[in-house]
This record gives structure tokens, sequence and C-alpha cells, in this order.
């Protein structure tokens, strides 16, 4: 009970603290602002800890955090060997296949207007699908190992990048586009030149959808049958087994992947995109 | 008009496609059997057969072709192939059989709405909270938006499998997949929304000396709508998705993941491709009903473009 009573101080003082700082005068600076969400999460793991340890949750339901901890330390080479084949094999060769080919398809379809007027409503309809399904059928023709995962995320990202990658491309203005013109620019210059750079924030956009679909595609593909390596093997597994200590440290290798990804993109796009509006903040 | 027959253009030459590739997927599985059926194919031998190209063999064995399109368990089913299943299947089959794609597509569609309904409910209440505390909008959006870049999917056999540990089975845990997957995408995008409103308008309000409530009911709420709906179209496909993956790991008793599941362990192909198509066709639905009822609620509201 004591541990109970704890949890609830700890809330209560969580919550106090974040209020201060949040309503205090120096609540615009930048540290403020990145330590409000870092002491909300301090403050909820410790939560967690507290209760699990103080109500004896047992470990089938919810492990606590250090538990956690404690398995991902321990497993770390197996953590890691998950992460070469789903992450670094599956999602990330899947990823550059699919956004390289609906990149070309994208340059292809914005050249003729007819193909740009089929495919788009298809693409956008294809885009909303539960595009995971295909994952028993690709895993049937392309084996168990990360070739077929990586088919997977090719199928999930191709559409989500074309849409984004056609609505950028007709992103430059005709006034821009005549420019070039009395330039007697060829269509590789004025793409190079003008439409190109002025697609990237939508290219950009398209490619940190991605990031999560390549992952969701990789994992779940995993879950209809993979060799006896990978994070969905390993999740799925680990369930039977009841032991979720591994489930959670294999989610946490999840979401620091995705995050690390999804961040690696915005980089980039910080880059590349330095004189949109949207970064210059 | 054009876009419309433009439209049609391309998913005639999707399906043209697809009918050619039936040809190179399913020729050596289609040799074997006439072969074994008596028929003289070139060269003779599944074993010669096996490193060969597939096309080579299409061509020596032209005969076969149409057989590539009416295979019983194809690696490729052909579309007509799918279509007479998805027929065979809702229409032929009394809905309480446990064969029947309604069936099924009903287990889905159940937890994908409830999960929807849960998700959308709180993820709203959420977005309000953050609007209105700036201590809650400086701790949890920051980790909203996190989230989203997290393959929270990865969670579904676990939730699963803890729930019925707990006792809690049927459609309540499925339901809860689908309602956390739908859950972020309506925070991030409601939060936006009500934000949307600009200074010049908030402070007409203040002018008229309206309360927090009146403030929200009257301004806040309704300028939200457009944002709200653009996330949930988001949500339902993320819910469904949810409702799939959550049927996984429960041994493949009932829905459409179910069936996905059943077909990739028997090999039945045309099986698993009937599924998907109705998946898509239910995902297709419901984003449709959804933009219906945006179109009609913005009309109203007179917010339409």
């Amino acid at each position: 009970m004591i541990m109970v009573g704890l949890a609830i101080l700890l809330w209560i003082f969580g919550w106090w603290l974040n209020t201060r700082l949040a309503e205090g005068p120096y609540a615009g600076t930048r540290a403020v602002q990145l330590a409000v969400p870092l002491i909300f999460g301090l403050t909820v793991i410790g939560v967690w800890e507290l209760l699990v340890r103080g109500l004896e949750v047992p470990l089938v339901i919810l492990p606590a955090p250090s538990a956690i901890a404690v398995r991902f330390s321990e497993s770390i080479p197996i953590l890691w060997a998950d992460f070469v084949q789903t992450i670094l094999k599956g999602a990330l060769s899947g990823y550059v296949i699919g956004c390289s080919a609906a990149f070309l398809m994208a340059i292809a379809v914005d050249r003729w207007d007819f193909l740009r007027m089929g495919l788009l409503p298809v693409g956008n309809f294809v885009a909303a699908l539960p595009i995971v399904g295909t994952a028993p059928i690709l895993v049937m023709w392309f084996g168990f190992d990360w070739q077929s995962k990586a088919a997977v995320v090719v199928v999930m990202v191709f559409f989500p990048m074309l849409v984004n990658t056609v609505a950028g491309l007709r992103e430059a203005t005709a006034m821009q586009r005549d420019l070039m013109e009395t330039y007697a620019a060829s269509y590789w210059q004025s793409f190079f030149k003008l439409r190109l750079p002025a697609a990237m924030p939508f290219i950009f956009n398209g490619l940190k959808i991605s990031t999560t679909l390549a992952l969701i595609g990789a994992i779940v593909a995993e879950f209809f049958g993979s060799p006896t390596v990978g994070m969905g093997f390993r999740i799925s597994t680990s369930v039977g087994q009841l032991s979720l200590d591994m489930v959670w440290a294999e989610i946490v290798v999840a979401a620091l992947a995705g995050t690390a990804f999804y961040g690696l993109v915005a980089m980039i796009e910080k880059a590349v995109t330095f004189w949109h509006p949207s970064q210059r903040g | 008009m054009k876009q419309v027959l433009a439209v049609l253009a391309v998913v005639a030459a999707i399906v043209a496609i697809w009918y050619a590739a039936c040809i190179p997927m399913n020729i050596k599985g289609v040799l074997t059997e006439v072969e074994r059926a008596g028929a003289e194919v070139v060269p003779a031998g599944a074993k010669e057969r096996r490193d060969m190209n597939e096309f080579a063999l299409a061509a020596r064995n032209s005969f076969a072709i149409p057989a590539t399109w009416a295979q019983d368990r194809p690696r490729l089913p052909a579309p007509h192939q799918v279509v007479a299943e998805l027929w065979e299947t809702t229409v032929k089959k009394k809905i309480t059989s446990k064969r029947s794609l309604v069936y099924h597509g009903w287990v889905t569609l159940s937890a994908t709405i409830l999960g929807f309904a849960i998700g959308t409910g709180l993820g709203i209440l959420l977005a309000v909270g953050i609007v209105h505390s700036r201590v809650m909008d400086m701790s949890v959006m920051p980790w909203a938006i996190v989230s989203q870049t997290i393959p929270i999917i990865a969670l579904a056999p676990m939730i699963i499998v803890v729930l019925y540990s707990v006792g809690v089975q049927g459609i309540i845990p499925k339901a809860v997949i689908s309602a956390y997957l739908s859950f972020f995408p309506v925070v991030v995008g409601m939060v936006k929304g009500l934000r949307s409103p600009d200074m010049m308008q908030l402070d007409l309000l203040r002018t008229y000396n309206a309360t927090n409530a009146q403030r929200f009911w009257k301004l806040r709420l309704p300028a939200s709508m457009p944002y709200l709906f653009a996330s949930l179209k988001i949500g339902i496909a993320a819910s469904l998705v949810g409702a799939i993956v959550g049927e996984l790991p429960t041994g493949a008793v009932a829905g459409l993941g179910a069936r996905l599941l059943a077909g990739s362990y028997y090999g039945q192909t045309v099986q698993i491709w009937s599924a998907l198509f109705a998946a898509a066709i239910l995902a297709a639905c419901l984003v449709g009903l959804l933009g219906l009822i945006e179109r009609v609620v913005l009309k109203r509201m007179g917010m339409a473009q």
C-alpha cells in the first residue's frame, strides 16, 4: 500500500512541477519546453514502477519498467540480431526500393496528363486500403526471409509516396514555369532547377509517412512466417511464452528505431528544404 | 468525363497486367498438373523445368496458358477467380455460415467500429484538454506526436494475450487495438483544428464577453470540423488494420484477419485474395461513408468549399 501511496504522491508532485514550469516565467524557453515532456515521461514510468510493485501485478500482465530494462540489457545481442533482420534488412531495403520506384513512377505519371488523371484517384484509393493484408501472399511468393518483408514494405510505401510526389511536382506555379520557358529551358532543366526543388516539401512528407509504414509492414509481415530471428517473430513467440518483459524490450527497440528513422528523414528534410516557410520558423 | 475515362483505362491496364502476370506465375504448377494428366509437355519432367525461365516455358507450351487462369490453388489467382470466390462467399452462402465472408467481415467490422468510437471519443476529449490546459499541452503533446512515428501495432499480440489472461476475450481486445491506433491521429488532428481559429476571431468573442465554454462551443468546435474529418478518415483506416492484425494471434477463429491467416496456413490463395479484397472494399466503404458525412456536415455548416 505504501508503494501505491508513493505513486499517487509522485504523480501529484510531477504534475505540480510541470504546472509551475508551464505557467512560470520561463515557459517559453527551450529548456523548459524540453523538460516538461521529459518530467511527464519520467513520472509516468515512476508511477508505473511503483504501481506494479505495490499492487504486485504479475509479470504476465504488465512487467515493471525496471524488469524491462534488465531484460533489455541482458539480451542486447538478440535484440541487435532482430533489429538487423527486421529494420536494416526488411524495412530499410523495402523503403529504399519502394520510395525510389514510386519517385520514378511519379515522374512518368507527371509527364503524361492522362496517366496522372487516371492513376492519382486509384493511388489515393489504394493508399487508404489495409495493404498489410498482402503480407501472407508476399510471404508465400518470396519465402520466409527478409525478401518477403521488403516486398511488403515496397507495396506499403509505394502509393503514399507516389501520391505525394505527383502532388509536389505540380507545385510550381504557372508563372514560374513560364519563366523557365522564356529561358528556353529544356524539360529536364526545368525539372531539376524548378519543379524538383519545389516538390521537395511534398516528397519529404511522403518519405516521413513511409518511415512508419515501413516498420509496420516489416513487423506485421513476420507474424505470417519468418526465420527464427526478427522483431515480429520475437514478439509473437515471446507472447506465446508469456515472457512479456522480452516483448516490451522489443517494443522499446521498435520505438527507438521508429523515432530515429523519422528523425533522420526530418533532419535531411531540414537541410534540403531550408528555404520553405515551414522550416524558417 | 475525361477523368472517369482515365481512371477506367488505368484500372483496365491493371487488370490486363494481372492476367498477364498469372501466366509466368502459374505456368510451372499447371505444366506439372497437365503432365500428370497425360498431356505432352516440352521439356518433360518437373525436374527439367524447375530452373527454366517461366516465359520460355509458357511460349513452348502455349496450349497450357488458359489453364493458368483456372487453377485450383494458383500462386496468383486470376481476377475472375477472386471475383467468383467473393460472389460465392458473400451472396451464395448463408451469412451465418462459417465460410461466409459477410460473417467474417461483420466480426472485423464490429470490432473496428467499436474501437474507432472509443478511440475517437477519447482522442477528442484529450484534444480538448490539451487546448485548454497549458500543462497538458506541454507534457502530453510531444509524446502524442512522437507516438505517431512508432509502429505501435507491434503491441497488438501482447494486448490480446494480456486481456485474455485477465479474462477478457471476444470483441473487446480487438477493439482496444483499433482504439489506440485511431486515438493518436485524432488527437493530433483535433488539436490542430481546435487551434485553427485565428487571433481576430478569438478577440471578437472576447469583445462579446464570451465565456470559455461559449468560445469552445461556438467557435473552436465548429472551426475544428474539417480537421476532425480529415483525421477521422485516417483513423478509421488505421482501426481496420488494427482489427485485422488483432485477429492474427488469437489462432484464426473468425474475422477477415483469420481468413488471411487460415488461407496462408493451408495454401488457399483464392481465399487470401478474396479476404484481402473484402477488407479493401470494407475500408473503401468506411472511408467513403465518412467522406459523405463530411460533405453533408460541412455543407450544413456552410463550410464546404
